[in-house]
């Protein structure tokens, strides 16, 4: 198996283990977390394919290498805001749950009208 | 086997267990920290793939402004983790492992049977590269071939930051964003606030330099950049920009704008909508990068910083 391989499986690896924690986690940080994994499994994945496309002295495939990277930048961006749209809802109701089932948590006064 | 394969195999097991340890650390804040050390890691994993500036990227934002940003949620949000509910039954754990181990089988069995020789565009990137001026052919595909690809990613995060903005509660709607400002003048941080940023601001400003014919670019310079603003802001040395101001909301679009610019010119000058004239290609590709680093380096800063949480008059 050769490097390029063995990450790929590594990527694959990471992608069932980021889409199980997105699944199965009840905290939407962890969810998040989970969701970034998954993300940059999939990175992984590509960069394995860019370096199976080494061509002479550059060692890899330039292409799939430039889009990860604007990838990684997307990822955090998103990941950004999903972080302050969690703040926020902290701050409205006093929680973060996804549980529609959840007993209400203290729901602070709307300080903001 | 050679000592590099033994080693590759050490560094995928160490990934792999730092994943695992992300999704099943009791504490969201462990899990955080579990996943900084994953992304320090996976940017080992990308200098094995032979992709330096992806390994850059991944070590300055995937692990670094990303875990600054998870650690800090984490502890935000840490009273809540109680009341998240306890998620699934076994039964559907069980299932969902089940979905998901699925998933990863049929994504190995793509990576076991790619076609052989791959496919590649490198032989055309390299044939093409002399015209740019540019040396390091990634910089080469983001800045030319690509070119419209980190246009619209400029424009995402701007985007992006104004959906953060947006979640801030009307009254604090043009005001500060909430960043610590109350630790003492002579601690540790503030130390470091002073005597770092200089070197930073040169390394930053350096990798964008160097990233035409070497590793690096205006998304490591600028990602350097941002960091070194955060520890100024956090170290509570210079306060968060209001960010009703207008040098900040111009600084923030000159990137796209001189981007959309330059390739509007290329319609007239060369034919085609970010296509630049070779005799000058070099150039205007460093006059798109030059405010591209000061927006990606606002950008990302205040992204980390977050939504305002104090109006503009209160210090």
């Amino acid at each position: 198996m050769n490097t390029a391989t063995l990450f790929g499986l590594c990527g694959a690896i990471l992608i069932g283990l980021g889409l199980y924690g997105a699944l199965t986690h009840p905290q939407p940080l962890r969810k998040l977390i989970a969701f970034n994994l998954l993300g940059s499994g999939i990175f992984l994945v590509f960069g394995a394919i860019a370096r199976r496309g080494a061509w002479g002295t550059v060692g890899g495939d330039p292409v799939p290498q430039a889009l990860v990277i604007t990838a990684i930048v997307v990822a955090f961006a998103a990941t950004a805001m999903a972080v302050a749209l969690l703040e926020r809802i902290l701050k409205e109701g006093g929680q973060t749950t996804l549980d529609p089932d959840a007993p209400a948590g203290v729901i602070t006064e709307r300080r903001d009208r | 086997m050679s000592l590099t394969y033994v080693l590759e195999v050490v560094l995928a097991v160490l990934v792999l267990g730092a994943a695992v340890w992300t999704i099943v650390a009791r504490s969201a804040f462990s899990s955080a920290v579990g996943f900084v050390s994953y992304g320090l890691l996976l940017s080992l994993v990308w200098v094995q793939l032979a992709a330096v500036d992806v390994a850059l990227t991944e070590a300055a934002i995937g692990s670094g402004l990303t875990g600054v940003l998870l650690l800090s949620a984490a502890a935000t949000l840490r009273a809540t983790e109680g009341t998240s509910g306890t998620g699934p039954g076994l039964a559907m754990r069980v299932a969902a492992a089940i979905c998901c181990g699925f998933v990863t089988v049929a994504v190995a069995a793509v990576v076991l049977t790619l076609p052989e020789p791959s496919p590649t565009l490198a032989p055309e990137v390299v044939a093409a590269l002399p015209a740019t001026g540019v040396g390091n052919p990634v910089t080469g595909v983001l800045m030319a071939f690509r070119a419209l690809d980190t246009l619209l990613e400029k424009v995402v995060l701007v985007l992006a930051l104004i959906g953060v903005w947006s979640f801030a509660p009307d009254r604090y709607w043009g005001g500060h964003p909430g960043l610590s400002h109350r630790l003492s003048a002579d601690g540790v941080l503030p130390f470091f606030a002073r005597t770092l940023p200089p070197l930073g601001v040169l390394l930053g400003i350096h990798l964008m330099w160097t990233g035409a014919d070497a590793p690096g670019g205006a998304f490591q310079g600028g990602t350097v950049l941002a960091a070194m603003w955060l520890l100024v802001m956090m170290a509570g040395v210079r306060d968060a920009p209001a960010i009703r101001e207008r040098w900040l909301r111009l600084a923030l679009v000159s990137g796209p704008v001189v981007f959309l610019a330059v390739g509007l010119v290329g319609m007239l000058a060369a034919g085609a909508f970010l296509a630049y004239p070779v005799a000058i290609a070099k150039p205007l590709i460093l006059l798109i990068e030059v405010p591209m680093l000061l927006t990606i380096a606002l950008a990302l800063g205040l992204l980390v910083a977050g939504p305002p949480e104090r109006t503009a008059q209160s210090l």
